[in-house]
């Protein structure tokens, strides 16, 4: 008889594999990518390639003389990591920072756990709190988004929750600070008006790749939505009480990296929970230490420190949240 | 549209031999019948070398209360009673017959009329149905005298006769609805009026229009039997998926169908009900998908139980040059065939050719955590942690912990799987394991 192959069932696959799905992940990042090399120019070009480089490289590096093992660097995660990385910077970081940055979120964040899958907290987002802890004057320096292709020189703007944040620190309300400020609206900030890191330029970029994201099954809304709810909950809650303190859910909504962190970043595979309950769980609680973090804390920007912490609970949560199991349901 | 709740999988459904008419495929030279055509006990064979067997005529006796009677399914010259490889190589006592003509029992009615008219008692329908030999054939061949027994204190409300055909590539009963739909319709009746005239479903796919509407048309003179539209998803044919889907129902862990007061049975299995009891014709042959892109020609044929592979293949006109597996059943839960002389059986609904470009095993990969394979389980598991438990050893109180003899064996999870880990196969070995521990547990 011919030879054939003799093995266990299932004997086809969906052949859905990692790499497509990586490259999915960078598709939906493409539009807000675009529209920052609109506005930031040659500085958002050089950070992406920066990033793209010492990242591959530093994965490549490891796998090739340190694990001495399989080259891996094609699966699509560390240009994933690059890329995220070099929008969760400030559009002025000196190349050097970046390459910090960017050994950071790939040897110590992501390869001495093991490598992909194996990482407790997201790479990208590890490498971008160790340059603002190292590097706070370069990782608050902000440049305002100008036109097409011209390499602004940074100069001192700064974002709309760190004028918020100074603003109450110097006793002013924040319907003062938004009366001094007349471009920080909702409307303006959706589109490429706000400072801040080059992934926050454009909230409706954002929500195209989000819409992607779901239309092609690579993510399940569960995340996102909960920490949008909450933080709409919340600050509604506050303003509310005290809007001269606190401010608005729009406001908060639009602002900062709450975006960028509630779609791409805390619906990393990897750092995670599997079930939707637990999706659920993890999502309020990003949401609510976002929050905290904003109003209360010392920094005016949250989301970064708000996933990394709940990166820690998603093992107790995968422990505690399972799916719901068939054949355990009371029959009527 | 009905589907049911958890999990689930879209593959593509390659239906590719649905067009292709039903036809009897020639008889071959020689057969050799299993005596384990069902789940259970083999029977007992009561030929023996040198006999001369019409067909029809029993050859194999049940040899417990989970067992069935097997019947020649050719006449002519029993050669030999000896132990044979299976599809899959297990040595099983077959029957060898020389084949002699075609010479049929006496008793069996061979005409095409329809006979609607349904006089057996229920008693009489149960008897017949066990010395038929008939079991399920939508491949777990469970004994269906057995099946249509429930204990007394249990009443099936349902009757579902599952037409679902979920596996890609098999269009056996996608065939069998379209040709002999109104046999189906009095096969559901006849196994309705045994289990006290209940409610029953005829449950097919919407990717098989045609079933539909030759079933609805069938089922327009019966008020209790109603044909039912399901969503296309894998596994819907699953019993207890199936079950969920209609009645929204669900089998507790461990329990049988009747605890959730359903009965589910094959359109195959219906429809040889009908042949045994309005045509007195035991079970002795199938409708089989013959099919594969690799395959010339697409076919369904009636095949002889007992039957060889090799020799289906010949006739077909198959070139296995490119084909690198060959698949007894549907490529997600069917067997790969290690014996190509084995022969076919009771459960065998589909012989699937794939290249080795379709079924090749790519290169393991790290556990990204996605999560889609806990999304696709049908049975709400986690088999990335039933997989990591597994590699860890030696886990097994969180592997039941974790329901893992709750797993169908569906092969979901290894399908939907990103980085082609095949959690199946890990899951599989560590349940066998899992419940060895269990059963030991209750002797204790």
């Amino acid at each position: 008889m011919a030879n054939t192959i003799v093995s266990p069932a299932p004997h086809i696959h969906g052949r859905n594999e990692t790499q497509i799905l990586m490259r999915e992940v960078l598709r939906a990042l493409a539009p807000v990518v675009l529209v920052s090399f609109y506005f930031y120019g040659l500085n958002a070009i050089l950070l992406q390639v920066t990033c793209l480089v010492s990242c591959l490289l530093t994965e490549f590096l490891i796998q090739k003389y340190i694990q001495k093992g399989q080259i891996t660097i094609s699966d699509g995660s560390a240009c994933v990591t690059a890329v995220l990385l070099a929008l969760n910077l400030p559009p002025a970081t000196p190349f050097w920072v970046a390459i910090i940055g960017s050994i950071v979120a790939i040897a110590i964040a992501k390869m001495t756990f093991g490598g992909l899958g194996q990482n407790i907290f997201n790479p990208a987002l590890v490498g971008r709190v160790f340059l603002l802890i190292s590097f706070p004057v370069v990782m608050t320096t902000w440049t305002a988004p100008s036109s097409f292709f011209s390499s602004v020189d940074a100069f001192s703007g700064a974002t709309p929750l760190a004028l918020i944040n100074e603003g109450l620190k110097s006793g002013l309300s924040v319907q003062d600070v938004f009366a001094a400020n007349p471009g920080l609206t909702p409307a303006q900030m959706s589109f490429a008006r706000a400072g801040g890191s080059v992934g926050e330029i454009s909230v409706i970029a954002l929500l195209i790749g989000f819409v992607y994201l779901l239309v092609k099954k690579v993510i399940k809304p569960h995340i996102t939505l909960s920490i949008w709810a909450t933080v709409i909950l919340m600050s509604g809650i506050f303003s509310l009480c005290d809007p001269t303190a606190y401010t608005g859910p729009l406001f908060n909504l639009f602002t900062g990296g709450l975006m960028l962190g509630s779609i791409f970043m805390a619906t990393d595979y990897v750092t995670s929970p599997m079930s939707n309950k637990g999706m659920i769980i993890f999502g309020i609680g990003i949401g609510v230490l976002t929050m905290l973090i904003r109003y209360f804390g010392a920094y005016p920007e949250g989301v970064s420190f708000a996933i990394l912490i709940m990166n820690m609970v998603v093992p107790l949560i995968n422990k505690y949240c399972k799916p719901v199991r068939y054949g355990y349901k009371k029959n009527k | 549209m009905i589907t049911f709740k958890i999990g689930g999988i879209h593959p593509h459904d390659n239906k590719i031999a649905k067009n292709a008419a039903i036809e009897s495929l020639k008889l071959p030279n020689k057969v050799a019948i299993s005596m384990a055509q069902h789940l259970g006990a083999p029977a007992t064979p009561i030929v023996t070398k040198g006999d001369s067997v019409v067909v029809g005529q029993v050859i194999g006796e049940p040899s417990g209360f989970i067992s069935g009677f097997v019947h020649s399914s050719v006449s002519g010259t029993v050669v030999a009673v000896e132990p044979r490889a299976d599809i899959v190589g297990n040595m099983v006592t077959h029957v060898v017959i020389d084949v002699e003509g075609d010479i049929w029992d006496e008793s069996i009615d061979r005409s095409e009329g329809l006979n609607s008219n349904i006089v057996a008692s229920q008693d009489a329908i149960l008897a017949k149905i066990k010395s038929s030999g008939i079991v399920g054939m939508g491949g777990a061949t469970f004994p269906t005298h057995v099946k249509l027994c429930p204990p007394k204190d249990k009443k099936a409300d349902f009757l579902l006769i599952n037409g679902a055909e979920c596996e890609p590539y098999v269009t056996a009963d996608d065939r069998l609805m379209r040709e002999k739909s109104a046999c189906i319709a009095v096969g559901t009746a006849i196994m309705a009026k045994v289990l006290g005239g209940c409610k029953s479903y005829i449950c097919i796919e919407e990717n098989k229009p045609e079933a539909i509407a030759a079933m609805t048309a069938a089922c327009s003179k019966y008020e209790n039997i109603e044909v039912l539209k399901l969503k296309k998803k894998y596994p819907q044919g699953g019993e207890k998926q199936l079950i969920d889907a209609v009645t929204k129902h669900q089998v507790p862990s461990g329990a049988l169908p009747i605890e959730a007061g359903c009965v589910v049975q094959n359109v195959a299995t219906a429809f040889a009900a009908y042949e045994a009891v309005q045509k007195n014709k035991p079970l002795i042959e199938r409708v089989m998908t013959v099919t594969g892109q690799c395959v010339a020609e697409q076919k369904n044929y009636l095949v002889r139980f007992g039957t060889p592979l090799s020799y289906i293949l010949e006739t077909s006109g198959c070139n296995l040059e490119n084909a690198a597996k060959i698949i007894s059943g549907g490529p997600m839960m069917g067997k790969a065939v290690a014996n190509i002389e084995a022969t076919t059986q009771k459960g065998s609904s589909c012989l699937l050719m794939l290249t080795k470009e379709q079924t090749a095993r790519m290169p393991i990969g790290n556990c990204i955590r996605c999560g889609k394979c806990a999304d696709a389980c049908p049975m709400g598991l986690e088999p990335w942690l039933l997989y990591k438990l597994s590699e860890n050893g030696n886990q097994f109180d969180a592997l039941e912990d974790n329901k893992i003899f709750d797993c169908i064996e569906c092969g979901c999870c290894t399908f939907t799987c990103p980085s082609f880990i095949p959690l199946l196969d890990i899951i599989r070995v560590n349940k066998v394991e899992v419940m060895k521990i269990i059963r030991n547990r209750a002797k204790k």
